[in-house]
């Protein structure tokens, strides 16, 4: 029964990430890229415990955490596509701000305790030995992220939507010709970000724990930013990265309970280093990125009128 | 119908260079009276506390300045990475490798106390915060590895490092258990510049690193490099500038930077290493630097801004009964001005009347 519970508590801990970095993955695909990930899921995981802990409805906290998540993205989305401001730095300062704003937003709830998001149970399946409640049992959320990230698939490669958003991404100037509204488009792309990053940080603070703590991300939107380029921007990737990182994340949780005599704070740092360690590998595969990366990822548009 | 639009001006506008930073400052106390006013706080006496008061007195006056030591100096690193078009956002983290590199003298060799002690705790963390920048510079270098990533994932690793080694071998003895290095001797502390504070000879270094920066921009090869790469990359190809070596040299002097910030804080106001030595200066230094137009001579006033909000929050906690946690909401509203403002450097506002035919034919 140890695997079947490590196995559960990594797709718990993949959750979050693959949320995160779907949303991110769809803005990126329509050319922009948001380094405000964290910023907006810490936001969706204050939001989200305050809104669950104020109405005692888990749903209310997951709803909350979207619209803040999609709040904090239209404030980017604003700064970026209307006024043209470097993308870079405006993902930054929204991190930034998501960070400070939390902090404050969550201090009355620091210690209190939650809503948790319960676990499905379905009679008989969820009973199955061994894959019963990887299956079946797991909370709602986990179903959401697989369910977004097989329909951003089918959306981005096998609808006409997701070609006009490609194109945006792949040629602003030849898709501004044929008529396409770029900054509509990428606006969108990036709300859809927003919604997906708020709904990961609720993940974290209706599910996967159920407390509020400041900095409870730590690091997640970054991780997430970087599955994205891991995923070479490819959806079902994008799932087996997450899984990977959440492994890495439990794993070095296993480790310091096992106390093996490593210091925790070595194992702590593992995923940050197992992100850099994958993202050079990645990265030396040119090949690879150079098929699939947004030609025009970060660059601002401004039609010609 | 009326719509308005972002018309690119015929050359960037320098009355708006010079104006959008205190455009940005304004909207942010501007902000602030509002949010104030919304919670039942007098927003008078609320800016007052904030931006006024720290003013007034000798020692906050000092605070301020010892505030602005560090966020200066890494700002003015950072804006030479972000003119050159590197992104090295992991600052804070090189400065804690510089801390942790230079506190090495005064922990593991508390006996030495030369007139050489403390300059070699300075070189140290210089080479410290160095080469931990010399990190994601190299990845990106060789393989090409997204330089903002792996900068911000090393602040991760660096802060769990120094949790480490104030928690275990480099932990004081003498500490009844708590986290934290030994005290520093007075050879390897920085001197203070006015006895009795805490002002102290960072004050100067930052002062040097301003007019450096200034002089190496203004008036050597590497600055006219670093402006052609950020402003014109294909230009600075022709011309036969490396863009890797760039990328080196900006990650360098920004980490070097850092690495001195970082001895200097430990070696200075804090008195030792201990678990926390930054309220987050590295990522502060990013808003100075953009707040500063990334103009080296603009940066130590962003700096002193940065500043005294942190010193503002402090005591609008104590007088106000605020959140200590709104000096860093604050901030990164800032932000947000500055890059708004920014947009009307290059671009202008036109209001375009839209004849109502256009308007129908567009809705269909």
């Amino acid at each position: 029964m140890m695997a079947e519970a490590i196995l559960l508590t990594i797709v718990t801990a993949s959750t979050p990430l693959l949320l995160a970095a779907i949303g991110e993955l769809v803005a990126e695909r329509s050319g922009v890229l948001n380094l405000g990930v964290e910023g907006m899921m810490i936001m969706g995981a204050v939001c989200g415990f305050a809104f669950a802990a104020m109405s005692g409805n888990a749903a209310v906290g997951v709803v909350g955490a979207i619209l803040a998540g999609m709040a904090m993205a239209a404030l980017f989305g604003f700064l970026t596509l209307v006024l043209v401001a470097n993308q870079v730095a405006t993902g930054l300062a929204l991190t930034l701000l998501g960070l400070g704003l939390s902090g404050l937003i969550g201090d009355p709830f620091t210690g209190k305790a939650g809503v948790k998001v319960q676990a499905i149970y379905i009679p008989y399946l969820t009973d199955i030995p061994l894959i019963g409640r990887l299956v079946f049992g797991q909370d709602p959320l986990v179903y959401v992220a697989v369910a977004l990230t097989i329909a951003v698939s089918w959306f981005l490669f096998r609808t006409r939507g997701g070609l006009i958003l490609r194109a945006v991404g792949d040629n602003h100037a030849s898709a501004h010709a044929l008529g396409y509204s770029v900054v509509r488009v990428r606006f969108l792309a990036v709300l859809f970000g927003g919604a997906c990053a708020g709904l990961g940080g609720a993940y974290l603070s209706l599910a996967y724990t159920t407390q509020w703590l400041e900095n409870m991300t730590a690091g997640r939107g970054w991780i997430a930013l970087a599955l994205v380029v891991f995923s070479s921007w490819l959806p079902s990737r994008l799932a087996i990265g997450a899984l990977l990182f959440g492994a890495v994340g439990i794993l070095q949780l296993h480790a310091q309970a096992l106390g093996l005599g490593i210091p925790s704070q070595f194992l702590s740092s593992l995923p940050y280093l197992t992100t850099i360690l994958v993202l050079v590998l990645i990265s030396g595969n040119r090949l690879l990125l150079r098929a699939n990366t947004p030609a025009c990822l970060g660059q601002s548009f401004v039609p010609d009128r | 119908m009326l719509r308005v639009e972002l018309v690119r001006r015929p050359e960037r506008s320098v009355r708006m260079a010079i104006l959008s930073p205190v455009l940005a400052v304004a909207l942010t106390v501007a902000t602030g009276f509002i949010v104030f006013w919304a919670i039942g706080i007098d927003p008078f006496r609320a800016l007052y506390i904030y931006f006024v008061e720290p003013w007034t007195q000798a020692w906050s006056l000092q605070e301020i300045v010892v505030k602005a030591i560090p966020i200066t100096m890494i700002a003015i690193g950072l804006s030479l990475c972000y003119l050159a078009n590197t992104w090295n956002i992991g600052a804070e983290g090189q400065l804690v490798i510089g801390a942790i590199v230079g506190s090495s003298i005064p922990i593991l060799f508390p006996e030495w106390q030369t007139p050489l002690t403390l300059p070699s705790m300075l070189i140290l963390a210089i080479a410290g915060g160095m080469a931990y920048a010399a990190i994601p510079a190299t990845l990106k270098i060789r393989f090409g590895t997204n330089e903002i990533l792996t900068s911000l994932m090393l602040v991760y690793v660096a802060n769990l490092l120094l949790d480490w080694l104030v928690r275990g071998p480099w932990r004081n003895p003498q500490g009844y258990n708590f986290p934290g290095s030994v005290d520093f001797s007075d050879a390897a502390s920085l001197p203070i510049l006015i006895s009795g504070g805490r002002l102290h000879l960072g004050l100067i270094f930052t002062i040097l690193v301003v007019l450096v920066a200034w002089f190496a921009l203004r008036r050597t090869i590497t600055g006219f490099e670093i402006n052609v790469l950020g402003q014109a990359p294909r230009a600075a190809a022709f011309a036969g500038f490396s863009r890797n070596r760039m990328i080196l040299i900006t990650f360098l002097v920004s980490g070097g930077l850092a690495g001195l910030a970082g001895i200097q804080e430990v070696a200075g106001p804090i008195g030792k290493l201990d678990v926390v030595i930054s309220p987050g200066y590295g990522f502060t230094a990013i808003i100075v630097a953009f707040l500063g137009r990334l103009n080296p001579i603009a940066i130590p006033v962003a700096g002193i801004v940065l500043a005294l909000s942190y010193i503002g929050g402090e005591s609008a906690q104590i007088m106000l009964g605020l959140s200590g946690k709104t000096a860093r909401v604050f901030q990164g509203i800032l932000l947000f001005y500055v890059l708004a403002c920014d947009s009307f450097i290059l671009y202008r506002l036109r209001f375009v009347r839209t004849p109502a035919r256009q308007v129908a034919e567009s809705a269909t």
